[in-house]
Parts: C-alpha cells; sequence; structure tokens
C-alpha cells in the first residue's frame, strides 16, 4: 500500500516555511535530513524555513537537502509535506491531490480544514492525535516534547519578570531569600517548569487534580501541594477532567492560600476540547505581593487568570501577568530539533523497509490513532486502541510474595522458621537420635557425636564465608576432601597383614585411590591460592 | 610416631581446617586461610604416613603416588582458565567420589580391616562400606557428568526420561534389597555381587541426576556434589574409624549443603527438591502458557557508539555480569572500560546476583582474574537499594537476573525469586546476542521497557567497539 505520486522510487519531503504569524520553528532540522536520507528519502526544504530558528539554508543543503525558492514550487514538488502548524487555506491548496501531511492539526477544533483536506484526497497525519498511552508512541510524542521546552521557557519568562533572585543566597551583607515558586497542573509543561524552577534554586510547589503524579513531582525537586477533598481527577490520555464543585472550591482556597505565600505562579492547566478553567480570580491577584509574576501558559486557550491577556505581558495589581502564546517559538532552536526528531521517529514507524517510501499502515495502533484523513474520507477519530490489559492491571499490583521473600537472598544465617515447622524438624531429629541410640554399638556413637558437632561447625563457619569468595570456598573444600587420602594411605602396607589378604590388589587400589587425592590436594589448594592472589583493592 | 600422637596430630589438623574456612570470610584473610588448610593437610598425611598404620615398606609406593598425582594437579591448577573454573571443579568431585569408592572397595577385601569388628559392631561397619560406596559413585558418576555439561561435552539442555521419579524410586529400592543381601552375605566373595550392583545403580543414578538439569542450574548442581564429596569423606570415615575424615567431611558436607541452599533461595526453589536431584519438572521447562502477559511496549536497539555516549555522560554505573560475559571472555573489555570510566570520575559498580554463573562466586572470580577490585564488586542486596541514583546499567550476558516479572507477575515460573532491580535505573543497556529468552524460557518485560535499550551481538566484540568509542 503506498501513497504519494511517484509509485516506486524514493519519495521526497517537503518542508515549508511556517507562514503563521510569530510562528518561529521549523518541521525539520539539519541533523535529522541527514537522519531521513539515511532512510532512502530525498527532502526538499522552502527556501528561508529554518531561519527563524537559526538554521540557514547552507546548512541544510549540507546536510543533503534540496533548497528550493519558494512555497507553491515546493508544496507542487513534494510526496510528503512535514509542517508545525496546521496548514492555511492558501497552502491546502498548493498540496498535490493525494499528497502526504504531517503536522498539528487539531481535527476537533478545526473542522472546515479537514473539509478542505479531504477535498483533495490527502493521507493526513495529525501529530497530535497520537495515541499517548502506547509506550511507544513516546518517541513520536510531540505535544510532550513541545510542552516541556514551553514549560523551561514558562521558568525563564517568570525569572526575567522577576525582580529577585530565585536560589536563596549567603551575601556578605546579610541573606536572600529564595523565591516561591507555584505550578498549577504537573503535566509535562509543569514538570518541565518544575525541574527548570528548582534548578534555579527556587522553592517549588506544585498541584494537580491527579493524585498520582505527585511522586513525578517530588523527583524533580518539587513539593507537592493537596487539595483538602477526596476525588480522583484522571480523564484518560494524560489529561485532567473537570472536577465536582465542591473540590473546585476546596481547590479555590487552596489556590488562595498559595496566591499570598508565593512569588511566582506558573499554571498548566488544560482539559481538552475545553476553555482552560479560570483558576487564578482578580483577588488572588490582588492579595500577591507587588512584583510577583504569574506565567498563564493557557493564555492561547483563554487562561487559567481572570486577568490574563493573551500574547501579552501586562502589570495588574503590581503583578506581571505574562500571557505569552509563544512560548515554544521563544525557544525555537531547541523546539524544532525536537520536533524534527519526534517526525523522523514517525517517519521510522511509516517506513520500516528503509526504502524511502512511506506507507500507512491502517493495522498499527499507533498510525491508525494519528491518521485523521486518508484518500478523501475522515477518519478521525479513530477506535481506542487495543492496549494490552496487563499494562496497568499488572503494575497496580506488585507481587507481594515476591517482595516478602526478597530480602532473604542469602547472608541471614537463620531466619526464624514457622513454629509447626521446627517442631516437625525436631521431632523427626529426636526419633532418628533415639533409633540411633537404641540400637548402635559405643563406638559408633563416639563417631556420631564427632560428626554431628563437626556438622554443626561447619555450617557456623561457612555462614561467615563471603559471596565473592564462594568459588575459592568450593576449591578449598574439594582439596580438603582430598583427606580421603588417608583412607588409601593406611591401606597401602599396613602393619600385621593377614594370610588371606590380597595384598597386591590393595597396594594398586590404594594406589590408584592416593594419585586421584594428591591430584586434588595439590590442584585444589593451587588453583585457590591463584585465585585468592587475583582479589585485590 | 604413637598411636596417640597421631591422633593429637589429627585434632591439630582438624583446627587448621576449621581455621582455613573460616579465613575465607573476608578477602584479607582468605590467603591465610588457605595456608592453613596446607598445613593442616600436610600434618595429616605426614602423621598418617609415619604413624603406627603404615609400615616402611609402603613408603615408595606413597611417594610415587603423591608424586605423580601432585604433579597433574599442579598442571591443572597452573593452565586452568578461571572461565573454566566450574569444570575443574566438578572434576575434582569426581576424583573425590572414586577415591572413595576405591577406598570403600579395598577395605571390604581386606580381611585386616574387619576382624576386629563382631556382631552389630559388624552390621554397621559393613553398612559404612556399603553406604560409603553409594555415595562415592554417585559423586563420581555425577561429577563426571556435570563437567561434561560445563565444558560443553554434552549438550546443556535437560534430558528428561519418561517417569525419571519411578525410575530413581526403583533404584533406590534395589539398592535397599541388595544391601540386605550384602549384609547377609558370610564371605567377601558373596558380598561383592550385592555390591557390584548396588555400584553400578549409584553411577546410574549419578548420571541420570544430573542429565535432567539445565545450564543455568548448574551452580546448584556444583555446589550440591560438592556436598555429597564431603559426605563421601565422612562415610570413609565411619568406614575407617577415622575421626579426622569425618570432621572434615561434615565440614566440607555442610559447607556444600549451605551453599546449595543459597543457590536454591536465589532462584526461589525448594531445597528438598534440589538435593534430592528431583527439579526440573515444575520450573526447568516453564512453558508460559497463553495466558502470560506479553510485555507492552517496544525494543529500542542502540549500537556501540550511543551506548558509549550514555556512558559518557553517566555520573553512576553499575554493571550486572552474567554467564554471557563469561562465555564472550569479556571481563577484560569490561575491566578496561570501568577503569577508562573511574579515570573520569564516574562511580562505576558491579553488581553481582548469586547465581549469576555456572558457580557459585563465579562471577566474583572472573572479575577479580581481569584486575577489578573487589571493593566495587557489590552483592544483590547491598546493591538493590541505590538503582534509582544510577545513571546507566549495563547488563552483560545475564536475562533471568534481572527479569521484573519475577518481581510483578505472580503467575510467571520465576515469581519470587529475587533479582537485580536494574530497570529502576535512569537508562538500562542490555547486551545480548539476540532476543531469545533467558534459561527459565520466560520473556522478559525489562527489554520492553522505555528506559531500556539493547546492545545486540557478541559481548566481547561490543564492549571492545564501546571502549574504542569511549576513547576516540
Amino acid at each position: 500500500m503506498q501513497t504519494g505520486v511517484s509509485t516506486g522510487t524514493a519519495q521526497r519531503i517537503g518542508v515549508p516555511r511556517e507562514i503563521f504569524p510569530g510562528e518561529k520553528r521549523v518541521a525539520t532540522v539539519p541533523e535529522v535530513v541527514e537522519k531521513l536520507i539515511k532512510l532512502g528519502f530525498k527532502v526538499s526544504v522552502e527556501s528561508g524555513a529554518g531561519d527563524l530558528a537559526n538554521f540557514s539554508d547552507d546548512t541544510y543543503r549540507a546536510a543533503g537537502a534540496e533548497v528550493i525558492e519558494g512555497a507553491a514550487a515546493l508544496w507542487a514538488a513534494s510526496d510528503v509535506v512535514f509542517k508545525v502548524r496546521g496548514p492555511s487555506a492558501d497552502e491546502v491548496g498548493l498540496m498535490r491531490e493525494g499528497g502526504t501531511l504531517v503536522s498539528f492539526i487539531w481535527p476537533a477544533q478545526n473542522p472546515e480544514l479537514m473539509q478542505q483536506l479531504t477535498a483533495k484526497k490527502a493521507t493526513v497525519l495529525a501529530i497530535d492525535a497520537l495515541p499517548r498511552m502506547l509506550s511507544r508512541a513516546q518517541k513520536m510524542d510531540a505535544l510532550t516534547s513541545q510542552a516541556g521546552v514551553a514549560g523551561y521557557r514558562a521558568v525563564i519568562e517568570a525569572a526575567n519578570a522577576f525582580g529577585r533572585f530565585f536560589n536563596g543566597q549567603i551575601t556578605a551583607a546579610g541573606k536572600v531569600q529564595p523565591a516561591k515558586v507555584f505550578i498549577a497542573g504537573a503535566g509535562v509543561a509543569g514538570l518541565a517548569a518544575i525541574g527548570t524552577a528548582a534548578g534555579l534554586g527556587a522553592i517549588v510547589r506544585a498541584n494537580d487534580t491527579r493524585a498520582e503524579v505527585a511522586d513525578q513531582v517530588t523527583s524533580l525537586g518539587g513539593e507537592f501541594v493537596k487539595v483538602d477533598y477526596e476525588e480522583e481527577g484522571g480523564g484518560g490520555g494524560g489529561y485532567a477532567k473537570v472536577m465536582s464543585e465542591g473540590f473546585q472550591q476546596a481547590q479555590r482556597d487552596m489556590y488562595a492560600k498559595q496566591a499570598r505565600e508565593v512569588d511566582i505562579i506558573i499554571t498548566t492547566a488544560l482539559i481538552p476540547g475545553k476553555p482552560a478553567p479560570k483558576l487564578i480570580t482578580a483577588e488572588m491577584v490582588k492579595s500577591m505581593k507587588p512584583g510577583s509574576v504569574i506565567v498563564d501558559m493557557a493564555a492561547e486557550q483563554g487562561g487559567n487568570c481572570e486577568l490574563t491577556e493573551p500574547g501579552q505581558a501586562v502589570v495588574k495589581h503590581g503583578v506581571t501577568i505574562v500571557g505569552y502564546t509563544d512560548l515554544v517559538s521563544r525557544l525555537s532552536k531547541q523546539s524544532s530539533t525536537l520536533y524534527a526528531s519526534n517526525l523522523f521517529r514517525l517517519t521510522e514507524e511509516l517506513c520500516k523497509t528503509k526504502d524511502g517510501i512511506i506507507n500507512v499502515n491502517m493495522e498499527d495502533d499507533a498510525i491508525r490513532g494519528l491518521t485523521v484523513t486518508k484518500g478523501g474520507s475522515i477518519t478521525w477519530p479513530a477506535p481506542a486502541p487495543k492496549l494490552p490489559a496487563a499494562a496497568t492491571a499488572v503494575a497496580a499490583k506488585p507481587a507481594a510474595p515476591a517482595a516478602a521473600k526478597k530480602g532473604h537472598g542469602h547472608g541471614a544465617p537463620s531466619e526464624p522458621m514457622a513454629g509447626s515447622k521446627l517442631a516437625i524438624m525436631f521431632g523427626v531429629a529426636a526419633a532418628l537420635f533415639w533409633l540411633i541410640g537404641a540400637s548402635a554399638p559405643k563406638e559408633f556413637l563416639s563417631h556420631f557425636t564427632v560428626f554431628v558437632l563437626a556438622c554443626f561447625v561447619g555450617y557456623m563457619v561457612v555462614w561467615n564465608v563471603k559471596p565473592a569468595l564462594h568459588t575459592p570456598l568450593m576449591s578449598v573444600t574439594n582439596a580438603i576432601s582430598s583427606i580421603i587420602a588417608i583412607g588409601a594411605l593406611v591401606q597401602i602396607s599396613p602393619m600385621g597383614s593377614a594370610v588371606d589378604r590380597p595384598n597386591d590388589l590393595i597396594t594398586w587400589v590404594a594406589a590408584a585411590g592416593i594419585v586421584l587425592t594428591a591430584i586434588n590436594m595439590f590442584g585444589g589448594f593451587a588453583v585457590t591460592q591463584r585465585m585468592l592472589a587475583m582479589f585485590r583493592k | 610416631m604413637s598411636a596417640s600422637l597421631a591422633t593429637v596430630s589429627y585434632i591439630g589438623a582438624t583446627i587448621l581446617f576449621i581455621l582455613s574456612l573460616g579465613g575465607l570470610s573476608n578477602q584479607e584473610t582468605a590467603l591465610r586461610g588457605n595456608l592453613y588448610g596446607m598445613i593442616g593437610m600436610t600434618i595429616a598425611v605426614l602423621a598418617t604416613v609415619f604413624g603406627p598404620q603404615v609400615t616402611g615398606a609402603g613408603l615408595p609406593w606413597i611417594i610415587g603416588a603423591m608424586v605423580v598425582g601432585g604433579s597433574i594437579g599442579l598442571y591443572a591448577a597452573r593452565t586452568v582458565q578461571m572461565t573454566q573454573m566450574p569444570e575443574l571443579v566438578a572434576l575434582m568431585h569426581s576424583m573425590v567420589g572414586l577415591a572413595a569408592m576405591l577406598v570403600g572397595f579395598s577395605t571390604f577385601i581386606d580381611p585386616e580391616a574387619s576382624k576386629s569388628f563382631v556382631g552389630a559392631a559388624k552390621s554397621i561397619h559393613e553398612m559404612e562400606i556399603y553406604v560409603g560406596i553409594l555415595i562415592g559413585a554417585v559423586t563420581f558418576s555425577g561429577s563426571i557428568i556435570a563437567f561434561g555439561k560445563l565444558s560443553g561435552r554434552i549438550g546443556g539442555n535437560p534430558l528428561l526420561l519418561p517417569g525419571r521419579h519411578w525410575l530413581n524410586l526403583a533404584g533406590l529400592l534395589v539398592v535397599i534389597w541388595f544391601g540386605r543381601e550384602f549384609m547377609n552375605a558370610h564371605t567377601i566373595a558373596d558380598g561383592m555381587v550385592p555390591l557390584l550392583v548396588m555400584t553400578v545403580i549409584a553411577l546410574l543414578f549419578g548420571i541420570h541426576m544430573v542429565m535432567a538439569i539445565g545450564g543455568a542450574d548448574m551452580p546448584v548442581v556444583v555446589s550440591m556434589l560438592n556436598s555429597y564429596s564431603g559426605w563421601a569423606a565422612a562415610a570413609t570415615g565411619f568406614m575407617l574409624s577415622n575421626d579426622l575424615l569425618i570432621v572434615t567431611g561434615a565440614l566440607v558436607g555442610s559447607s556444600g549443603a549451605i551453599l546449595s541452599y543459597i543457590m536454591c533461595n536465589a532462584m526461589n526453589r525448594s531445597f528438598i527438591s534440589v538435593i534430592a536431584g528431583g527439579f526440573g519438572t515444575t520450573s526447568a521447562t516453564p512453558k508460559p502458557a497463553g495466558g502470560a502477559a506479553q510485555p507492552a511496549g517496544e525494543v529500542v536497539p542502540v549500537n556501540a557508539l550511543e551506548t558509549a555516549e550514555l556512558l559518557r555522560e553517566a555520573k553512576s554505573v553499575v554493571i550486572v555480569p552474567g554467564y554471557g560475559m563469561a562465555v564472550a571472555q569479556a571481563q577484560h573489555t569490561v575491566f578496561e572500560i570501568t577503569k577508562f570510566l573511574r579515570e573520569k570520575g564516574v562511580n562505576v559498580r558491579f553488581g553481582i546476583h548469586p547465581v549469576a554463573g555456572r558457580m557459585p562466586g563465579h562471577m566474583n572470580v572472573l572479575l577479580a582474574e581481569a584486575k577489578v577490585p573487589y571493593d566495587i564488586v557489590f552483592e544483590m542486596d547491598e546493591l538493590n537499594d541505590d538503582f534509582p541514583k544510577t545513571d546507566v546499567v549495563m547488563v552483560i550476558g545475564a536475562n533471568d537476573i534481572v527479569n521484573p516479572a519475577a518481581q510483578d507477575d505472580p503467575t510467571s515460573p520465576i515469581a519470587g525469586m529475587p533479582v537485580l532491580e536494574v530497570w529502576k535505573a535512569k537508562t538500562s543497556i542490555v547486551m545480548k546476542r539476540s532476543m531469545a529468552s533467558g534459561y527459565a524460557g520466560v520473556d522478559n518485560p525489562l527489554f520492553y521497557k522505555d528506559n531500556n535499550r539493547m546492545l545486540f551481538g557478541d559481548a566481547k566484540k561490543m564492549l571492545d567497539e564501546v571502549l574504542t568509542a569511549l576513547k576516540a
């Protein structure tokens, strides 16, 4: 199954310049161009596509791409187009009939665009429609990679607008208090912001309606602030859902308290397909210390703060409210590189044969999810992928017996045994001893005593041996067990021998025994010596 | 030398043997321990040779046999490769077994040895001979097969005869029945037939027992045979009424038994079933029934360059070696990489699972041979808590001992086996020749984890490439 026109020969991937105002990213970078060419593709880049992300035409040429002047020529030449933003109506017009497009689409929000693409009989892979729960999809997850960039940049913007250090310092003149940062929403962007802020030395607190992210917050150096209300907020696919009224009240109280205490608030709360929840009220902004900063990462969806003005940084009630919607573009080189890598991983999945021809395999869960239109019909939304049930179920219940057993690999000589087991063992031992005591003669008993005591001595001594020395232990016990030589030695020529003793035979057998045990004796000690000499600090 | 003086020398030798084992409790005193063992052995042999039970006529024989055996032993000890240690040890066990058999037979045909026994004492003496030869024969043939398997002369796969437990049981009954015949025999010639029949059965039993055991269970088998060789010596001691033999045999026997117990624990198997040679039916050939969860996720292969990259950026590295490292003889390259990283200030440590390799402590010896200092080689329990703080874990030729299914999946055949929790590290790199499952035949979910990378290829070759890439 092939898409694209030039069937049989290598397909051309085209990367146009982004025309959306303020968009500085580009869908591929020179480093990735090389990798795409290795997969067998030809790559074309529109002249100036990478300028705003600091990739010149020359670097693309050096990587092996063809640089084409003008969008129309590029779109016409390309079998597959890689873009960042969804195409404008004009761009769709430039597109080849039946061509393939990979970019952000947001099909739910852009029904007209979907109609236009269908009319073009295009095959469109919407990178935002990736089934993110598939662990194999993570390498292609551009939403995550871009959100991470945005989270980082949000902290940088906050630091820029904030009039103090982030880290606490002891200077010659006195102590500087560290900044307190509160981060609302611990998704990918939130977590990146937590890590960045903690890295700068601030005291970081974070909250999320999904209680399971608490560990991740802590692991990045943040402190998880709970809402004092019982409700689980996981909405599937890594997003939160709308919460009940009681919960929202408790949450507002918590935010109000944080607003009074902290210097910087970064909000990242989004609910898919709905306007961003208003978490920070005008009242809360008023209650903040003068000079504080709010970075509203949800500005594009209306903002988490009532006073946010999308696209602007404004000062209200002495608080700087940053509502930039282009945080990702403000770090265009980084975000472009990450996005290009995501698309490269996707291309790998699309072209498993490495022959430069993509194959949109609708049997593949990840690719099925991504594909929103195909050959003139809308294939969005995709049916829920068949997730292995075990993935969640098994993880939830770590095997209790395994955990219980884990501790005693070795090294613990005697663990308390179950009482009943112990009683049985003592019973058996008593019966055995009684049997021996009742029937065996005296000489045997004296040997038996020695034997039992020696077993105990051996038991006590050997438990102290380090596991690292178990091999030398075996070879030395081996050497010692050649003490059997004594048995052979005493047979070779005893003092007074009886007349009917087959002397010669016994002598030969005993001599053979001595040879065998001597091999063991000398060999065992020598090899132990050799091994032990190798252990060094 | 008088009988009393000989006895006192024996006591001295006994003490030295105990000190010898005690010396192995850590690396600093281990060499001294070995020295104690040698002194003890010398005292014991000299006290016997110059003692009341040996006349001057035997001296040439003794010296001749000692020289022949000694030179073979020293030669073997000098030339053996450290990767071949398990084979050597198994071969040595077989010699103890054979020697016990020979001593048993010559005691039996020596009328001198039994003339002082009457009544119950005589029966016990005969029983001791019978049991001594029995244990000796099992140890001998079992160790020979173990040697064959370890050296690759016999295939490593378990040979499972149909109804093998019944075969063993039948063998046991026959042995007991001939034991009665043997005790009732009045002359040496009469007793010879049952004794020989029993010996043959015991030899077959030894072969059968070890044949039924697969490659990675070898640590248990080797330590079990170690134990048997001790019991063989103890039985010989009873036969000859010699306390030194009894004590030494008991020491060796319990040492081997403890090692087997540790190995069993490390594989989460029962001790009894192993001692009886009766394992292999339940878990040695597990077939994950259709219900076993197919691990989700994807295998991410990397090449040597990317591995070197990961290592270079790491601050803390743990290397987990397995039998694959021994097979590929990669320990020296591993050390080179370790040295390079340590010079860069990277904290490199080794994590050893108790059953890694083919005998207890095998990995430690290999690493010691490659000059890896022993204070960076850690046991599983010492290291498991540190994995979350580790940047990169390299698993070299190991599989089951790092399988998270042992903890997460109660239906897994290896559920409950203690494992190295390498998946808790930031990144793990597994070096394997292919995706084939490990000895236990269980798929390893580790390979499918997001933070795991696979480096396919021969361990030695790949590590050489990693080293070159690191130095570049």
